[in-house]
């Protein structure tokens, strides 16, 4: 290819231009020539099909983040909100923590092992760019059936690649999901999770500012890894003939990024840096235009500076290029000695590539010849928005009028049973096989990890202030009814905080959807967004950010609306949290909340070929109530342990807290036929010592919350009304699942 | 007394070496892989971690290092020296401790809660322990399969140089379940689980493995 | 220029679970030659002009302090022309 230059658009403006190839639509095309007076330079192209691709400009989705803005509760504790790389809460004692979710799907169905290691690593970047050690991941993962071919091709791998970079890195896994389901064959989901803590005055944001301060690329160097990656894999579906588009995935190496961490981390401890960018998808192209508009505006850039691994890329190509573990800093000239010299003693390659100018262009060169000259905002911010059309799909009053028809078990047979059907099935499985692939102990700072209801690190030593975080969602509740589904998602991924006595603080998501392009999809995002938006408002909890993940599909059939809601909580102590399960006989066991006939959209009705009917109402009020009397149960030291219930509903919870320990339960439960496999929000399970008893009464009592007692703990089995499962043969049937699947 | 704790790049368990030494009453230094100053101290931990990312072979590059020089002197002549899993892959690669660690029999990471059995307590290092004490300390990696051609392992189990072995499942294919061993003198111990990361219950399976780092206290005072 | 090759195996007789893991999944593909499969590592080294008696004899050390670790492999070293 002949270098592109400005000057050479200037002077043959209708050169013809491959820009729908490179993903832009005629009238984007067309737009760009009109923000620059003149056609674009070729890298120039390369920077706006990239940056105005669906996953890094978010052009069919802005108009419907918007409310997060517009609804948001107002609050202190938000010290950096949506917009930056990643959202930064107040969690007291001069502490600040930093946390978001991002998806990696798309090249993980490609690569499984490398999309989802540099998934762990894009993500851990973000929350380091912020000023921020981090501290732990999770990562919330979707799979076609568990027995399928190809989820056998793509599980195994992705599992070792979270495991394989997150270990390396020195972060622990303390938390995700593993979820099996049709609808993600051929379209696995991906998201990773991480969090960050650091003190008030670290955060950094991603600006230049002050002309002459100079723009640093450290890290990796540059190849071409996951050229096109971005634009070309996360806007465009698969074809169902097969992907027929190969584009390079990006390579990840963890060893590089650990040094990386570090190498930053001192240079952040010596004040060294005006701004910090990391370098994701879109890699130089967004870093630039993003630090550039961030700051006054102006900056030059020399592309020839930047250190290759490949000596062949063109300049197009160096744009685009998504090679990982790159950071760009803005370094005031007195620091950079200092900087070089940080960089040095970790051996990261380091390069000043330009400086902060005082116009408002960003403009690049390539040994001399100017190849972009563009106002960043354009490149950055000011993409196209889209106001796609939306259509309530016809599937929703046909599929909500469908009535529910699944066997109740009534009789011990049945019970038991039931109880040894649900505990078996891959949704509902132990999963210590998959869990202990990851390092959930480096950092020495792990209070909870799976399987407990929420991940829980000490940020502190000294005073055991600690963070809690959980993650959730629920697709057939979303498919049902969007609205509703989103906000029972964020009921559930509070209340997974609550149960272990942390309050709720914030809140983070990744929306993965099928195509904006079709009506129902987009319908399906928008009543997510309006649900998710006006629940956060509700709950009084700010969304700090997240992800969008959309062109979850193959041909013409879209995944489940998939909306995963993270919230992050703060406990004063973590020596006083509430386990989630008790390890002695002789405690009262109680269902706090209602228990209605809610079958629709449960892991039984699934398992019975059910996926109709109409998803519960949120009742957030009593949500709300609930969590308090969960932390104030903590606080004044009621609990012995408490559980969340969720899929599986009771006959899951009390599964899951029986095998935990080795300490059986003795359950009696009224309409059990209901009780044991209905999936109402807003529920847990408490054990209390006897003399606790009234108090939990009465703190019930003040919450309004519905309490029942079920039973007392002890014994070598689980009964239940009088059907007889003794704890190895649960055991049994809970552990044999992924070993017989994976192992 | 103060312990050593070195750093490579991409060590991992530094931090959490140094928190379980200041835990059981000694001052942990840090040393710096790049520096070959031990900066006087009693005693040295190589941590866990990825250090060069397991480049060529875990801990192949690092027992390279400017700081390794100094330490490996130092332990010939009589330093207490603990290697706590890719710090275990590093002694053996000095060939400051026989054998080699490989890949897991069954290739994945694993991380667990291990019981283990404490086989010789005259090392500087396992001193606070009974023989035939069982501990649970948290084992997690991916290349923990001790190796050995016949010889070695014969001398090893015949001098009683097995320090912990693996109770239960081989957890890694380890020949004889050998979690742990000592050189010659006991003052060098290379052991595969993290008791750096069992000194409390409230982030760990036990405290067992305070007693590690408490042991090297009392090799001191001897 | 010339291209030295040092390929490194494990002793026979140190487990090789990747092997074993490669052995087990070529039936599984409708492969069926293999006895056995024992997985190793190659490296190549490239230097200037002819590779030398005293090149190779370099080579040959460097191999049996950091290409290999003779505990538990072997290696041998050949130029490839």
């Amino acid at each position: 290819m002949a270098l592109d230059t400005v000057a050479i658009a200037q002077s043959n403006p209708d050169s013809s231009q491959p820009f729908a190839e490179l993903g832009l639509k005629a009238d984007e095309y067309a737009r760009i020539k009109e923000i620059l007076g003149r056609r674009p330079t070729s890298s120039e192209l390369a920077m706006y099909s990239v940056m105005w691709s669906e996953h890094c400009s978010y052009k069919s989705s802005k108009v419907h983040l918007k409310q997060f803005g517009d609804k948001a509760v107002k609050t202190d504790a938000l010290l950096v909100g949506i917009g930056e790389n990643a959202g930064v809460v107040d969690v007291g004692q001069g502490y600040a923590v930093t946390f978001k979710i991002e998806s990696h799907n798309h090249p993980s169905f490609i690569e499984p092992y490398q999309g989802a290691a540099t998934g762990v690593g894009g993500i851990v970047r973000d929350i380091l760019t912020m000023g921020a050690r981090p501290i732990a991941i999770m990562d919330p993962l979707r799979f076609g059936p568990a027995d399928a071919l190809d989820t056998r091709r793509v599980l195994p791998g992705i599992i070792a690649g979270v495991g394989g970079y997150g270990n390396c890195l020195g972060l622990p896994n303390i938390g995700g999901e593993v979820v099996f389901d049709e609808t993600y064959i051929g379209n696995p989901l991906v998201n990773a999770l991480c969090v960050g803590v650091m003190k008030h005055s670290d955060i950094k944001l991603a600006k230049a500012a002050g002309a002459g301060n100079l723009v640093v690329l450290y890290g990796a160097k540059t190849g071409g890894d996951g050229i096109g990656g971005v634009s070309v894999l996360a806007s465009e579906t698969f074809d169902a003939t097969g992907p027929a588009k190969r584009p390079a995935v990006q390579v990840g190496d963890p060893f590089v990024e650990k040094v990386l961490i570090e190498c930053s981390l001192e240079i952040f401890a010596e004040d060294l840096v005006v701004g910090i960018q990391d370098l994701g998808g879109a890699g130089l192209s967004c870093a630039t235009s993003e630090l550039a508009s961030g700051g006054s505006g102006g900056m030059k850039v020399e592309l020839d500076r930047v250190p290759l691994r490949d000596a062949t890329l063109s300049p197009e190509e160096i744009l685009m290029s998504e090679s990982q573990e790159r950071m760009c800093a803005i370094v005031e000239p007195k620091h950079i000695n200092r900087f070089l010299e940080i960089c040095k003693k970790w051996d990261v390659t380091v390069t000043v590539i330009g400086e902060v100018t005082d116009g408002e262009r960003l403009e690049i060169t390539w040994h001399g010849d100017l190849i972009v000259d563009v106002p960043p905002r354009t490149v950055a911010h000011d993409g196209p928005v889209y106001n796609r059309p939306l259509a309530k799909p016809e599937y929703i009053d046909r599929v909500n009028a469908e009535i529910i028809e699944v066997p109740r078990p009534e009789t011990a047979d049945q019970i038991k049973a039931t109880v040894l059907k649900l505990a078996a099935t891959p949704n509902l499985a132990d999963k210590t096989w998959v869990t202990s692939q990851y390092d959930r102990y480096v950092q020495g700072n792990t209070i909870q990890s799976q399987p407990d209801d929420s991940g829980m690190v000490r940020i502190d030593e000294k005073t055991n202030l600690g963070v809690a975080i959980a993650t959730d969602a629920n697709a057939n509740w979303s498919y049902l009814n969007p609205y509703e589904g989103a906000k029972l998602a964020l009921a559930e991924a509070a209340r997974n905080i609550a149960t272990a006595g942390a309050k709720p603080l914030a809140v983070t998501n990744c929306l993965n959807f099928g195509s904006p392009e079709d009506p129902g999809v987009m319908w399906q995002f928008a009543e997510s967004v309006r649900g998710l938006a006006d629940g956060c408002l509700e709950m009084g909890l700010p969304v700090t950010g997240g992800n969008v993940s959309f062109y979850n599909q193959t041909g013409s059939v879209a995944i489940l609306p998939t909306p995963v809601i993270g919230v992050l909580g703060v406990i004063d102590d973590v020596r006083t949290r509430t386990a989630m399960s008790f390890d002695r006989a002789g405690l009262e066991l109680y269902l706090l909340g209602d228990t209605a006939d809610d079958l629709a959209g449960s892991e039984w009705a699934y398992m019975h070929g059910q996926r109709g009917g109409k998803a519960p109402i949120a009742d957030l009020q009593r949500e709300m109530r609930l969590i308090d009397l969960l932390v104030a149960g903590r606080t004044s030291q009621i609990f012995t342990a408490a559980h969340d219930l969720s899929q599986g509903g009771l006959s899951a919870t009390l599964t899951e807290m029986v095998l935990r320990h080795n300490v059986g339960a003795e359950i009696d439960i009224e309409n059990v036929g209901t009780t044991l496999i209905s999936e109402s929000p807003g529920r847990v399970v408490v054990a209390v010592e006897p003399t606790k008893a009234t108090e939990l009464q009465a703190l019930a009592a003040k919450q309004q919350i519905a309490i029942t007692k079920i039973g007392i703990t002890g014994g070598d089995s689980l009964v239940i009304n009088g059907a007889d499962i003794s704890l190895t043969e649960l055991r049994k049937a809970h552990t044999e699942t992924f070993e017989k699947l994976f192992g | 007394m103060k312990v050593g704790v070195v750093t490579f790049p991409g060590t991992l368990d530094d931090r959490d070496a140094a928190r379980a030494a200041a835990r059981a009453g000694t001052t942990s230094v840090s040393l710096w892989h790049n520096d070959a100053d031990l900066k006087g101290v009693d005693a040295v931990i190589l941590p866990g971690g990825f250090s060069y990312g397991d480049y060529l072979r875990c801990g192949a590059i690092s027992r390279f290092a400017p700081v390794m020089e100094k330490i490996i002197d130092a332990a010939n002549g009589g330093m207490p020296l603990l290697g706590i899993c890719n710090g275990f892959q590093v002694l053996c690669e000095a060939h400051l401790l026989p054998g080699a660690l490989t890949r897991n029999h069954e290739l994945h990471f694993l991380c667990r809660d291990q019981k283990l059995e404490i086989t010789n307590n005259q090392t500087a290092w396992t001193s606070s322990f009974k023989v035939g004490q069982e501990i649970v300390i948290p084992l997690k990696n991916g290349e923990g399969s001790f190796q050995c051609d016949d010889a070695t392992l014969a001398m090893l189990e015949g001098e009683g140089r097995v320090i912990a072995r693996y109770v239960g499942e081989n957890p890694n294919g380890s020949r004889n379940k050998i979690a742990g061993i000592t050189n010659e003198r006991g003052n060098v111990v290379g052991l595969m689980p993290h008791p750096e990361h069992a000194i409390d219950t409230l982030t760990g399976p036990t405290a067992d493995g305070l007693a590690f780092f408490t042991s090297v206290l009392t090799a001191m005072v001897k | 220029m010339a291209k030295i090759v040092v390929d490194v195996m494990l002793k026979p007789e140190i487990l090789d679970p990747q092997g074993v893991a490669v052995s087990s999944a070529l039936p599984r593909l409708g492969f069926t030659f293999a006895k056995s499969v024992r997985q190793g590592k190659r490296f190549e080294i490239e230097v200037e002009g002819e590779a030398t008696p005293a090149q190779l004899a370099e080579v040959e050390k460097a191999a049996e302090k950091l290409l290999a670790n003779p505990v538990i492999e072997t290696f041998t070293v050949r130029v490839e022309k």
